[in-house]
């Protein structure tokens, strides 16, 4: 049996200090990390349970105008926090199109950021997966891959990072607050999650016992208010990970695009930053001809890893929609079906 | 509601019957009450995992059995080794509808989720850390998992005993008589059940009687199996299945699991449950298999058809045959001089496909209403246009008679409710005011009409209440409201003063909870129990000089409201409890068997039919779909419960939504595994795809499919569906897609 230890710590320096110990998790709410403890994807020896650690659930504003959300504020509560959402609407959107209603509110900020791939042979023991066992190969590489990466893939790993919550944070810069044995640091969430290389079983910049005690989102992020989308494509409206999504910010001069932020979701083994598209869009009229220039440069180091060529040009469409919906400016109210292309659509009553 | 009961409506529907009442165990479901298998717990009892294998097609070389049955809490381990006999050969069939099982008769793999270990423990944990610990070994073959290298057979029957091949009129002839000659093919994936409440079975023996807690839709058939597996008589064989959580066709049939499971309780002497895991529901309990279907349509100049030849490939284990009957789809609907349905067999290393909801119709309308719809632009012709320029007034190439069919008022009232005149005959001619492409596409739905051997008891007390029986399976359609109605209907009461007792294998044979035939053959039974009772009431009214009913015995009385009347002077009747109270009778007991009539069978085509029609929107550049409106108009009989009935029409809607647009088993080529087993990866609809619905119930009178004129609404709703969304995708997009589900990379096409 999957013996292990439940630890309770009563802060984060003794959640730190239990954690120390190889073969330790950390245990927010759970919604991934017991689903891979079921199926035996991930076996940790000690669960260090950070539910109750006091003070992960806040959501403060900095006096320069940026945003800290602790670790544990969930999901729900952080999208439908009525300042953030209007500062940050991207990034709610993003959150009200992840996973279930039920989901959302318990999945936490910390959790979502570092949630496991999807890919079916990872949680397939039978399979082979370097990801979860280091050098036994990759099963999905020959496999039934038409959802995996395009973008930063390698022949040890094909993966996807999952996360919608993730995508519009790399765009925006956002910071992760990290304390471990050796102290505190700060991590870019763009520096976050790894490209697989030779070594996809590393997936994070965390280091063994780090914790993730809070996100931050920097004043600077503020300035795309007016003009932020978060937009996702899928199998089913509600509880289905992107094929492909994009988050698109612009901070605009009448026309003129002043600052672009472009990142894709669904693409690769972390939420895919795409600066360059960025610089191509910077002090350009907004219009098609730059959006799919953008979208072109986006996707120019693109290679299909399996049965998946349809995603770059799906990518390529999605960046420009992308932007063309941020142009056109942040919706007054979050659409019925956040991130939908039919979020627009007269009708729609659900939240999916 | 209330209903005017002069009115011709009234009287053929009656004035229970016909009522669009709520559920009568919906407040007991609602709150928790409802008792399902898995929730009964009786002393002593043990839990039963199995452990299933994880490769498709081989041998199971080693199992560590000592590491298992060294876990604490470990009773039993069952492997082929020490399992103990049956006394039915696993390997055989077991008629009529059972299929070979899987059931540690030897070490052979024969599919990915095999039973290859049953452990028996004290705690669920236990059992499930032992069955891991068994950690098998393997002698792999290759698996047989697709088209190219699964082995190609000739059938002997499709189905459940239906004919593989079926030839009207001269079909190359046909071809030949064409101007044009519409050829697709056309491939629906393998889709699992995924009822909501998994298979379960609490089993637990006296002596060589046993009681079996399991949601069964087919007890006395599962009575008389069991039995023969375990050598008793099938009345020692009690099942309790008060609700199912859905069963869909996965719980007619007997399945390897469970009968270990009861095998085990016998062996230990223990009380055993086994509830399967959503993975594990992937292989052993049945599946829609994997269909290829080729179509040819032949049309004259005119738009009438001149050949239809339909051709499926039907996916099957290695070692069993059910044959989704996918062509037969293209018998009933459409009037061609020369037909043709085949089907031929493809064994891969997969769990026997089974029944699920529409077998055969779901697949094979999917197929033929697209090729359909092909034939119809081929012919310049609007769809529905095309439809009823080819309209089936008589049964295709048997000339029988419908026994009744108004599809040509499903066509019409669904058209007009849809708002489908002037619908353009190019795609890609609509668009919203936001941009989307906008597409309507139409099907036909079309459903058999069986009816199943049933029996039941009506007993009339002497408080003027009744109590009627049979053992019927409530899957969540609202069977125990709808039976009661008819029952209520038969014996002159209210639905309130009739108690219903069902789901219990010990009360008179409810027949079969499938086919769509569950309310005509229980309800045919149940009414004709009650009918027993009142002519029983009768005879006792009419012969006693205290009765104003005296001597009305060749007159004839009518039972309402609790009374009887004279037929020729209604204003003389007796109440029930009048008449029992001075016969000095506690109760009457009326029963009844019933069954169709072959001769009247034989001598007419029995269909539901309908007409759905859709509207798709699709972004142009991204390709994501959205079904937005969904209009189907159905003609079924006689409507017991307008309300459950359209409930089924919405439930049938939607699943034809998941079958175009979602539901898909994938398979790993090389290994058999399924790597979406799971509610997570494999797709179903949630309430933000379902669209707005409407189901419009047609008028039909139909006086030869059982005397209540019930046909079947449980399975028509998918098919038609499936099609006409797939229908309005090409006329949103100008892309036909002829494989399910459409997917968004189907539809990236050259922007507009």
């Amino acid at each position: 049996m999957n013996r292990f230890d439940y630890i309770r710590p009563v802060s984060v320096s003794e959640a730190i200090a239990a954690a120390a110990v190889p073969g330790s998790a950390y245990l927010a709410a759970g919604t991934n990390l017991l689903d891979l403890m079921k199926v035996g994807t991930t076996r940790p020896e000690r669960v260090i349970d950070i539910t109750r650690l006091p003070g992960l659930d806040r959501i403060e504003w900095l006096p320069d105008g940026g945003v800290r959300i602790a670790a544990m504020v969930r999901n729900s509560d952080l999208a439908y926090d009525e300042r953030f959402a209007r500062t940050f609407p991207a990034v709610a959107e993003a959150l009200l199109s992840g996973a279930s209603a039920q989901l959302r509110n318990a999945a936490t900020v910390g959790g979502n950021l570092m949630q496991r791939t999807r890919c079916a042979y990872f949680h397939d023991l039978a399979s082979a997966c370097n990801r979860r066992v280091a050098g036994s190969g990759c099963d999905a590489r020959d496999g039934e891959n038409r959802l995996h990466a395009v973008l930063g893939w390698s022949e040890h790993c094909i993966a996807t990072h999952p996360s919608d919550f993730c995508v519009p944070l790399v765009a925006l810069d956002a910071l992760v607050e990290v304390e471990g044995p050796h102290g505190a640091r700060e991590i870019p969430v763009d520096l976050l999650h790894a490209l697989p290389g030779a070594t996809p079983e590393r997936e994070t910049a965390l280091a063994p016992g780090e914790l993730v005690v809070a996100l931050r989102l920097p004043a600077e992020a503020a300035d795309f208010s007016g003009n932020a989308r978060y937009l996702k494509l899928r199998e089913r409206t509600s509880y289905a990970f992107a094929v492909v999504s994009a988050a698109a910010a612009l901070e605009l001069e009448g026309k003129l695009i002043r600052k672009a932020r472009v990142a894709l979701g669904g693409v690769a083994a972390k939420p895919w930053r795409a600066r360059e598209a960025e610089v191509a869009l910077t002090g350009m009229p907004a219009s098609a001809e730059a959006f799919a220039k953008a979208a072109e440069i986006a996707l120019a180091d693109a290679l299909p890893s399996g049965d998946n060529a349809f995603k770059i040009e799906l990518a390529r469409r999605i960046v420009v929609r992308a932007l063309s919906l941020a142009f056109e400016g942040t919706p007054e109210v979050m659409p019925a079906l956040p991130a939908s292309p039919f979020s627009t659509t007269a009708g729609a009553i659900h939240v999916a | 509601m209330s209903l005017d009961t002069a009115s011709p409506t009234a009287r053929r529907h009656g004035s229970n019957a016909g009522q669009p009442l709520t559920r009568r165990d919906g407040l007991l479901k609602v709150t928790g009450r409802a008792t399902y298998a898995a929730d009964n717990h009786p002393d002593g009892m043990l839990y039963a995992v199995t452990a299933i294998s994880r490769i498709a097609r081989g041998r199971v070389t080693a199992l560590d059995v000592g590491a298992a049955r060294a876990h604490a809490g470990v009773v039993e381990v069952l492997t082929p080794a020490n399992r103990p006999p049956l006394a039915h050969d696993p390997d055989e069939k077991m008629p009529p509808f059972g299929f070979r099982v899987e059931v540690l008769q030897d070490d052979t793999v024969r599919y990915v989720g095999q039973p290859i270990a049953l452990v028996v423990a004290e705690t669920l944990e236990a059992a499930t850390e032992a069955a891991a610990l068994l950690d098998p070994q393997y002698e792999i073959a290759d698996a047989r998992t697709d088209r190219s290298n699964g082995d190609r057979f000739g059938l002997a029957a499709v189905g459940i005993g239906a004919p593989p091949r079926t030839v009207h009129g001269d079909l190359a002839a046909g071809l030949a008589a064409a101007t044009h000659v519409t050829e697709a093919e056309y491939e629906t994936p393998a889709q699992y059940h995924n009822a909501m409440e998994p298979h379960a079975v609490v089993a637990e023996w006296h002596g060589d009687r046993v009681t079996l807690d399991m949601p069964n839709q087919a007890m006395a058939l599962s009575c008389a199996a069991y039995g023969a597996y375990f050598d008793i008589p099938a009345e020692n064989v009690l099942i309790r299945s008060p609700f199912l959580g859905g069963g869909f066709g996965s719980k007619a049939i007997l399945n390897g699991p469970q009968i270990l499971a009861i095998l085990a309780a016998r062996m230990l002497k223990r009380p055993v449950k086994l509830v399967l895991t959503r993975t594990q529901m992937y292989g052993p309990v049945g599946h829609r298999g994997h269909t290829w279907q080729k179509l040819r349509i032949g049309t004259d100049a005119q738009g009438r058809l001149t050949a239809l030849h339909h051709h499926a490939l039907c996916a099957t284990s290695s070692f069993d045959e059910f044959i989704e009957p996918a062509a037969n789809a293209s018998l009933p609907l459409y009037d061609s001089p020369a037909i043709l349905v085949e089907h031929e067999g493809l064994r891969l290393d997969i769990g026997t496909p089974g029944p699920m909801r529409a077998p055969g119709e779901a697949s094979g309308s999917a197929a033929l209403e697209v090729a359909m719809d092909e034939a119809a632009v081929a012919c310049g012709m609007d769809p529905l246009e095309f439809r009823l320029a080819n309209y089936a007034e008589t049964e295709p190439g048997t000339g029988r008679p419908f026994s009744s069919k108004a599809l040509r008022e499903c066509y019409l009232e669904g058209a007009k409710r849809f708002g489908w005149a002037g619908r353009p005959l190019e795609p890609r001619q609509m668009r919203d005011e936001n941009g989307f492409l906008v597409g309507w596409g139409m099907g036909t739905a079309v459903f058999h009409c069986p009816h199943f051997p049933a029996e039941a008891r009506a007993t009339l007390r002497a408080d003027g209440t009744a109590l009627v029986e049979t053992a019927g399976a409530d899957m969540g359609q609202g069977a125990w409201t709808a039976l009661a109605q008819i029952a209520a209907e038969a014996l002159g009461l209210d639905p309130d003063q009739v108690e219903f007792h069902s789901g219990i294998s010990t009360l008179p044979d409810g027949g079969i909870a499938g086919g769509s035939g569950h309310t005509a053959s229980a309800g045919l039974a149940l009414n004709n129990a009650g009918e027993d009772a009142i002519a029983k009431l009768a005879a006792i009214a009419t012969a006693d000089p205290a009765s104003p009913l005296f001597g009305a015995g060749n007159i004839g009385v009518v039972a309402r409201s609790g009374r009887l009347h004279r037929i020729d002077d209604e204003g003389r009747s007796e109440s029930y409890v009048d008449i029992l109270a001075r016969a000095g009778q506690a109760e009457v007991i009326g029963t009844a068997k019933a069954a169709r009539d072959p001769a009247i069978a034989e001598a007419h085509a029995m269909f539901s039919h309908g007409a759905v029609f859709a509207e798709v929107k699709v972004d142009p550049d991204l390709g994501q779909i959205r079904a937005t409106r969904l209009v189907g108009a159905f003609a079924a009989g006689r409507v017991i419960n307008p309300r459950l009935v359209r409930s089924q029409y919405f439930g049938g809607m939607i699943w034809g939504t998941s079958f175009a647009l979602h539901e898909e088993a994938v398979t790993d080529r090389r290994t058999g595994r399924i790597m979406n087993a799971d509610l997570a990866e494999y797709h179903v609809p949630v309430n933000a795809d379902v669209p707005s619905l409407d189901a419009i119930l047609i008028e039909e009178d139909d006086p030869y499919v059982n005397p209540l004129g019930i046909k079947g609404v449980g399975e028509i709703g998918i098919t038609g569906t499936v099609g006409a969304i797939a229908n309005a995708v090409w006329h949103a997009t100008g892309v036909r897609v002829r494989r399910f589900p459409v997917r968004i990379e189907d539809l990236l096409i050259a922007r507009a």
